[in-house]
């Protein structure tokens, strides 16, 4: 393996040295020569003529120095090159298939590697875990996500675990920047004091946070900022440690950078500021860090060394009766606190970091793999087909170097050598190709309020995934026409190539196998790409219910008015609606506290009847429904009798009736809310039914749901949410509102949304899943009509002299059309009976992904096959037609 | 010509081991000295001479390194390995024993049979 290595680094070392030592054996053997008389160029001669042939010397000495293979390698590689640039339109088409091919499966993985493996960018990740109640939180409270924890947790947790070295706490929420109605929000990273030390990272400039910053009640200890924001805001100049930012009208002092790789704990998204939790209370104005039933944390640690993942959970487990006894939330049913005392802590390995992102998309992603794997398959196809025509080509070349004595062993790796050069060439630009590629699937996932920030740089595993990709693709078409070398005889190479038509018929069946085998992967992935667009397109025209269409969402932030009690943010509430509701533009407003698909969710308990059992509960102004659009089945909508002060009264929707009463009529039924904090035990009154709409998303069934009069509600938020009907197209009626919502005061902030777009967008992952998988099986398609036509022509030129007979004796073109065609048919039934016995099992591991149809879904896989069939005909249609032009006085002539 | 024997590849790999036993030489060296042993009895081709001596440092029982010749010339001497040592002895015995076996097959005569 040494002498290898020499061979390709010191090559022109040791073939100097040779050099060297040959001559010295020459003048040695002249210099004795010399000395016993002869003149010295005759001596030197002689010696030459006494040593032989040096060249046939030196080249024995390669051999027995054993590196020969490598040399020869070197020279196929040099050869392989030639060939190539003989033949720039074959190379150029071969290098562009690979790195679409390449590319494509290299920009998916790259995503999977972003999203999935890359570790945290801090000091020994492996150490890091995860620490969450043992089977998620069950939505208990208000909870972000099911493995947060509330501070009071925490705060415990703290204390009394073990196993870390180092626990931190972290979560993170838009936070204003500037000050009143000019603020605009930044991403902001909420730590414990001791999150940064625990992580292992050091300040780029000034310093951290520690323990001392982060004391409850501390108001504004100051503010660490991201690399990336220190770079944007303060031009990365020292000057910025010691300056104030302007978070919500509060100053606070910048106290350092974090690294430039840190982006925070959430990968696909990153942080801007970071300010201490005991600022939190008073950026929000509310007191968030006492509340037991609000979970919003994520909580991770460093594992002390030595102990294991196992074993910290073990601890954490045995300290969970007393932490949670600790912390019971108040305000709750004894059986809703019996459920909160049974909860368990358990550690999660987090060198990986925690990523909504990452359970979202994982598994689209990994079949996405699987997609451009299979297009891969059939570009490789392709090559091999072409590779094996060009390999027809030289047969007779090989023919007589086989004849001549040459070593098969040899033929072959020249051929892998060439091959070789191909994935390389495709290999390279493949990689360019997937930069372009992963950018633009990025660039499609992203929405304008969900911006994606990945870590797309190369590593070492991208680049091993594409050289182990590029040299497999290598192998297969490469290896395939080798192989056909390596068992023909050159006497009947010899006798083919004069005759066009024994060797033919064998390379012609396999070629015909590769085109059956690319039908049947086309098919396959065309089956996937129609049932993700038919399943994105049953989400998008389903009907939720509601018209989600000329509706704006205005969130409107009453608390920078600063009032001093909750309850007098009410008021002006309704004053804006009113004045919302006097805008020309605007049909119909109201506000709610639930937004539908939006993913959040609000339950109550409620006792019906004889029953125990559960509701979603949103609170709407009067005009609700009208706004909304959403028909009342029975009974009345709220109106001017329901007041603060008089009974409660519910709306309740189909689902309800029919899962709690029976579907007999619910009006004038009462019903009890179980208690929660802020929402006392209360009695509703049904006084309506209305149609079922969608609740959290759209894919999920729709559950039993009741409404109340927002004006009922006991301590409305210091925010509303106010849905508008307009009658014309948003942007003008956003520039209307903004202006009438200043007018009624200027500190309030507001945001506008639109509800459609805001629903596409949560539709991105399908949207994207039906736009990648219709491309890629867009390009199998097209691939596989390039090798069906090629094959197709090949037949032609096989049978051109039987064609010329049939024409001679008499055969219309129609007749000629439809042999060939026949023969691109039974290519085409075999491969679509293989396909659809693949695509069955295959899109099965797609069934989570879809909605509203099943994966062996049959008119999905008769549309794929009829597309798929008709792209075969009209790529055999061409050469069918050339058949027609057969001279069969040329043709015969063949013969 | 008649009074010189050509030799075949593993006689020569064996000579050259035992020239080379006898002292770091460089190629032309090794030559002459099997030369001066056999008194010009053995013919040896010199282009083949080199394939040898590399073939036996690929197998490690001889290294090579630059010196300097006689005539104040950079030349690559050759030295025998212990490997080549061992090898050397293994390969004369054989090479004695075959001897022997063929010195008695030729001379057999009808009467001993």
């Amino acid at each position: 393996m040494r002498s290898w290595m020499h061979a390709i680094f010191l090559r022109s070392r040791t073939e100097s040295e040779m050099d060297r030592e040959l001559r010295f054996h020459i003048e040695a053997f002249a210099d004795d020569l010399v000395r016993d008389g002869v003149i010295r160029e005759e001596a030197l001669r002689r010696a030459r003529i006494a040593f032989g042939g040096i060249e046939r010397a030196k080249e024995e000495c390669r051999d027995a120095r054993g590196i020969s293979f490598m040399e020869s390698l070197l020279r196929d590689l040099r050869f392989g090159l030639r060939m190539l640039r003989n033949s720039p339109g074959f190379t150029g088409v071969a290098v562009l298939t690979l790195a679409l091919g390449v590319g494509a499966n290299t920009a998916i993985f790259q995503l999977l590697d972003a999203v999935g493996l890359r570790s945290l960018p801090v000091p020994r990740p492996s150490e890091l875990a995860q620490i969450e109640i043992r089977g998620g939180n069950r939505g208990y409270g208000i909870s972000r996500l099911s493995d947060s924890l509330t501070y009071p947790l925490w705060e415990q947790l703290r204390v009394h675990q073990e196993g870390f070295s180092g626990v931190f706490a972290w979560s993170g929420d838009e936070i204003p920047l500037g000050e009143g109605a000019r603020a605009k929000s930044a991403r902001g990273l909420f730590v414990t004091g001791e999150a940064f030390g625990a992580l292992g990272l050091s300040p780029v400039r000034g310093r951290l946070f520690t323990r001392e910053d982060d004391r409850p009640g501390c108001g504004f200890p100051g503010a660490v900022i991201s690399y990336a924001f220190w770079q944007s805001e303060f031009g990365g100049l020292d000057s910025a440690i010691g300056g104030k930012l302007l978070v919500d009208g509060h100053p606070l002092e910048v106290l350092g950078v974090t690294p430039p790789g840190f982006f925070g704990l959430d990968v696909g998204s990153s942080f801007d500021v970071a300010v201490p939790f005991c600022s939190v209370p008073a950026i929000n104005n509310s007191p968030v860090l006492t509340r037991r039933d609000l979970f919003w944390l994520t909580v991770m640690g460093r594992l002390k060394p030595g102990w294991s993942i196992a074993r910290a959970s073990a601890q954490l487990d045995a300290i969970s009766p007393g932490v949670f006894e600790a912390t019971v939330p108040d305000g709750y049913s004894t059986k809703s606190r019996d459920s909160y005392r049974a909860f368990r802590l358990a550690a999660y390995p987090a060198g990986t970091g925690v990523s909504e992102l990452r359970e979202k998309y994982r598994a689209s992603l990994w079949l996405l793999l699987g997609i451009t794997g299979m297009v891969l398959l059939i570009a490789c196809a392709n090559l091999a087909n072409l590779m094996l025509v060009r390999a027809g080509k030289r047969e007779q070349e090989v023919a007589v170097r086989l004849a001549l004595g040459a070593s098969r062993r040899r033929l072959i790796l020249q051929l892998l050598a060439e091959g070789l050069m191909l994935a390389i060439g495709g290999g390279v630009a493949g990689i360019f190709v997937a930069n372009a590629f992963c950018r633009g699937i990025v660039w499609l996932l992203s929405t304008q309020r969900n911006l994606l920030e990945l870590n797309l740089a190369l590593d070492w595993r991208v680049l091993t995934f594409t050289a182990a990709i590029a040299m497999v693709t290598c192998t297969i078409f490469g290896l395939v026409p080798a192989l056909r070398f390596s068992r023909s005889e050159p006497s009947d190479a010899l006798k083919s190539g004069s005759r066009g038509m024994i060797a033919g018929r064998e390379r012609f069946s396999f070629q015909s196998a590769l085109v059956v085998l690319q039908i049947a992967v086309s098919l396959v992935l065309l089956a996937g790409a129609v049932l993700f667009v038919r399943s994105f397109r049953n989400l998008v025209t389903l009907d939720p219910g509601f018209r989600e269409k000329n509706i704006l969402i205005a969130f409107i932030n009453l608390k920078p008015m600063h009032l001093a009690k909750p309850e007098q943010y009410q008021p002006f509430a309704d004053e804006l609606l009113e004045q919302i509701r006097s805008v020309p533009q605007v049909e119909a407003a109201a506000t709610s506290t639930h937004i539908p698909l939006d993913g959040s969710s609000w339950t109550l308990g409620v006792h019906i009847k004889d029953l125990d059992t559960w509701s979603k509960f949103t609170w709407v102004s009067p005009e609700y429904f009208q706004t909304m659009e959403v028909p009342l089945l029975a009974g009345r909508y709220f109106d001017d009798r329901d007041t603060q002060t008089s009974p409660r009264v519910a709306i309740v929707n189909e689902a309800f009736v029919g899962n709690y009463l029976g579907g007999t009529n619910p009006i004038g039924t009462t019903m009890r809310t179980v208690a929660e904090p802020n929402y006392p035990s209360d009695v509703y009154e049904i006084v309506g039914v209305v149609k079922d709409t969608k609740y959290a998303s759209l894919r999920d069934d729709i559950p039993p749901e009741s409404f109340g009069l927002v004006s009922q509600l006991p301590a409305g938020p210091p925010w509303t949410t106010v849905f508008v009907r307009s009658s014309s197209a948003p942007a003008a009626v956003i520039a209307a509102l903004g202006e009438k919502i200043i007018q009624v005061n200027p500190h309030v902030r507001v945001e506008f949304r639109v509800f459609e777009k805001d629903i596409r967008n949560r539709l991105i992952r399908e949207q994207t899943m039906a736009t990648l998988s219709g491309v890629f099986g867009g390009l199998a398609a097209l691939l596989t009509a390039i090798g069906l036509y090629g094959v197709i022509s090949y037949i032609v030129t096989m049978r051109r002299n039987e064609i010329g007979i049939r024409i001679a004796l008499g055969a219309s073109q129609g007749n000629v059309v439809r042999i060939i065609l026949r023969q691109t048919l039974a290519l085409v039934a075999f491969g679509v009976i293989l396909g659809l016995a693949l695509a069955l099992p295959v899109t099965q591991s797609a069934s989570s992904l879809l909605f509203g149809l099943r994966p062996s879904d049959p008119v999905t896989l008769a549309l794929a096959s009829l597309f798929l069939t008709a792209v075969a005909l009209i790529a055999s249609f061409v050469p069918a037609r050339r058949a027609t032009k057969v001279d069969p006085m040329v043709a015969l002539r063949y013969e | 010509m008649d009074k010189q024997m050509e030799l075949l590849q593993d006689t020569l790999d064996m000579l050259i081991l035992k020239a080379v036993s006898l002292g770091p030489l460089h190629g032309y060296g090794v030559l002459l000295r099997i030369q001066q042993i056999s008194k010009d009895r053995l013919e040896i081709q010199q282009g083949s001479l080199y394939p040898a001596l590399y073939r036996l440092e690929h197998q490690g029982w001889i290294t090579s390194e630059w010196g300097e010749s006689e005539n104040k010339r950079k030349a690559k001497y050759y030295r025998l390995t212990a490997a080549g040592k061992r090898r050397l002895q293994t390969e004369a015995e054989k090479w004695n024993r075959m001897a022997d076996v063929i010195a008695g097959i030729l001379g057999t005569t009808p009467e001993e049979i």
